[in-house]
């Protein structure tokens, strides 16, 4: 890669960061260039964000239409998955997936919500509310 | 109290653990370039990791696993750095604090998704992250992170979270400073034999190492259906290779940098062409990335075929590379 072509259309996942970029100067010599990123890297970073997103917001319709609990949503809204969430909470994936039964997750003991609050960075009284 | 290095120069870098090596040397007057640091510990490589799941991705990396770069310095430099893990994040915040008083540059391992001042779409739940701390001002330290441009600041609370964030390579509060530096010259011996060894990785018999790895990639992609998940997949790969701080194509022109000053150190002229050549395998890998983001933008078809194809080629001239620079270090 050139000097001249390193890329600098803007990627507004970089907000008002400038990435480092190794490129050939006039003289032949590899220099590190700041780049404001490319329409690449904002397309498949904006592709991984969306997808995240998109589960967050589906997971917000079924919890408002009472057919999963609000943990659901946190936990995407996070950016993270039922595997993740179980590696950070210390708690078993299939007692996460019976957590997302409304009824049951009304119902959790303080000490279970303090874990998910814990893991997901939230205020307690935060997971049973939706945006 | 405030203690705060003074005479610490904060760089931008491509990549956040050569950057921390390469800022920690510096500041203890080894003159070490990001670049050289990268070539130095041979942390040039490709792997395709099925079994390691990212968001339900597999992992594929363009370079060696993390702390390679760090333990990479020891024998060039006899270098002995000192590792610090804490079971309670109380001790691993008093620990940072103490080695700052004792007006040290500490490195960190922490978590990308605590730190405040990443952009937003960045925050990814990724555990490996490399960043330096050289004072404190307030509740604020102050913290030399490689991928940005400028020093940044980053409350303690914040901090201690991204530093203890759990899940998978969990930081638990990793901290290092080097003892002792045996030698502040890079040799050409140890030039030659980090080549060699970027040599061996890459043309190696593990299936899913080196180039190797790039065709058993490109079998996988070749056989991808016209779905959602496809699509997200090749987006995956691309991702690994032009967003996660690799200075482009996957570390490709990084390591073109470091044979430029290899040729310098040890006399090689033949060096100096190949960076050249590595910097076109570069080209090649950013056009890989190009074609596949236009296929996600639906701009053209998805061809799976035509993407497989474009890494079986990327694996062919890597071949030839690798080759080539065998015979030129021999």
């Amino acid at each position: 890669m050139d000097v001249n072509n390193v890329p600098q259309e803007g990627n507004r996942t970089l907000g008002n960061h400038r990435k480092a970029l190794y490129a050939k100067a006039a003289d032949g010599k590899m220099v590190i260039v700041p780049s404001r990123g490319s329409e690449v890297d904002e397309t498949v970073t904006m592709q991984a964000v969306d997808r995240m997103n998109a589960l967050a917001e589906d997971a917000r319709a079924r919890a408002l239409a009472g057919n999963t609990s609000p943990l659901e949503y946190w936990m995407y809204a996070r950016r993270m998955d039922v595997a993740l969430l179980s590696q950070i909470s210390g708690i078993w994936q299939w007692r996460i997936r019976r957590h997302f039964h409304p009824h049951r997750f009304l119902h959790l003991s303080p000490r279970l919500l303090a874990s998910y609050a814990e893991a997901l960075g939230l205020p307690p009284a935060q997971l049973h509310t939706l945006p | 109290m405030n203690p705060t290095n003074t005479n610490f120069h904060h760089r931008h870098a491509a990549h956040c653990e050569s950057g921390v090596a390469s800022s920690m040397m510096s500041h203890h007057a080894v003159n070490l370039s990001e670049a050289m640091a990268f070539g130095l510990s041979s942390a040039l490589s490709f792997a395709y990791l099925p079994f390691i799941r990212l968001t339900g991705f597999p992992l594929i990396a363009y370079r060696m696993p993390p702390k390679f770069i760090l333990k990479g310095m020891k024998k060039p430099f006899q270098t002995h750095f000192r590792f610090e893990t804490f079971r309670h994040p109380d001790a691993g915040m008093r620990r940072l604090d103490e080695l700052l008083a004792q007006g040290k540059v500490v490195g960190l391992q922490t978590s990308v998704f605590w730190l405040p001042y990443f952009p937003e779409d960045m925050r990814f739940h990724f555990n490996a992250h490399n960043l330096l701390v050289y004072g404190k001002e307030g509740d604020d330290y102050l913290i030399s992170d490689p991928v940005t441009e400028l020093p940044q600041r980053c409350a303690s609370a914040d901090l201690q979270r991204a530093r203890f964030a759990k899940g998978a390579l969990a930081p638990k509060g990793l901290l290092y400073y080097p003892e002792s530096i045996g030698r502040t010259e890079v040799s050409a011996e140890a030039v030659r034999n980090a080549i060699k060894k970027t040599v061996r990785i890459m043309l190696g018999p593990i299936p899913i190492v080196g180039v190797r790895g790039m065709r058993m990639l490109a079998n996988k992609v070749a056989k991808l259906d016209h779905s959602e998940h496809s699509l997200n997949y090749v987006g995956h790969i691309v991702r690994m290779q032009e967003e996660i701080g690799t200075g482009g194509a996957g570390f490709r022109f990084l390591y073109a940098a470091f044979l430029q000053e290899a040729a310098q150190i040890t006399g090689i002229a033949e060096l100096a062409v190949l960076s050249e050549r590595l910097n076109e395998i570069g080209d090649g890998w950013r056009e890989f990335a190009l074609q596949a983001a236009r296929m996600i933008k639906g701009r053209e078809a998805f061809d799976p075929t035509r993407l497989a194809g474009m890494l079986r080629t990327q694996a062919e001239r890597e071949t030839e590379f690798f080759r080539t620079l065998k015979h030129a270090v021999a």
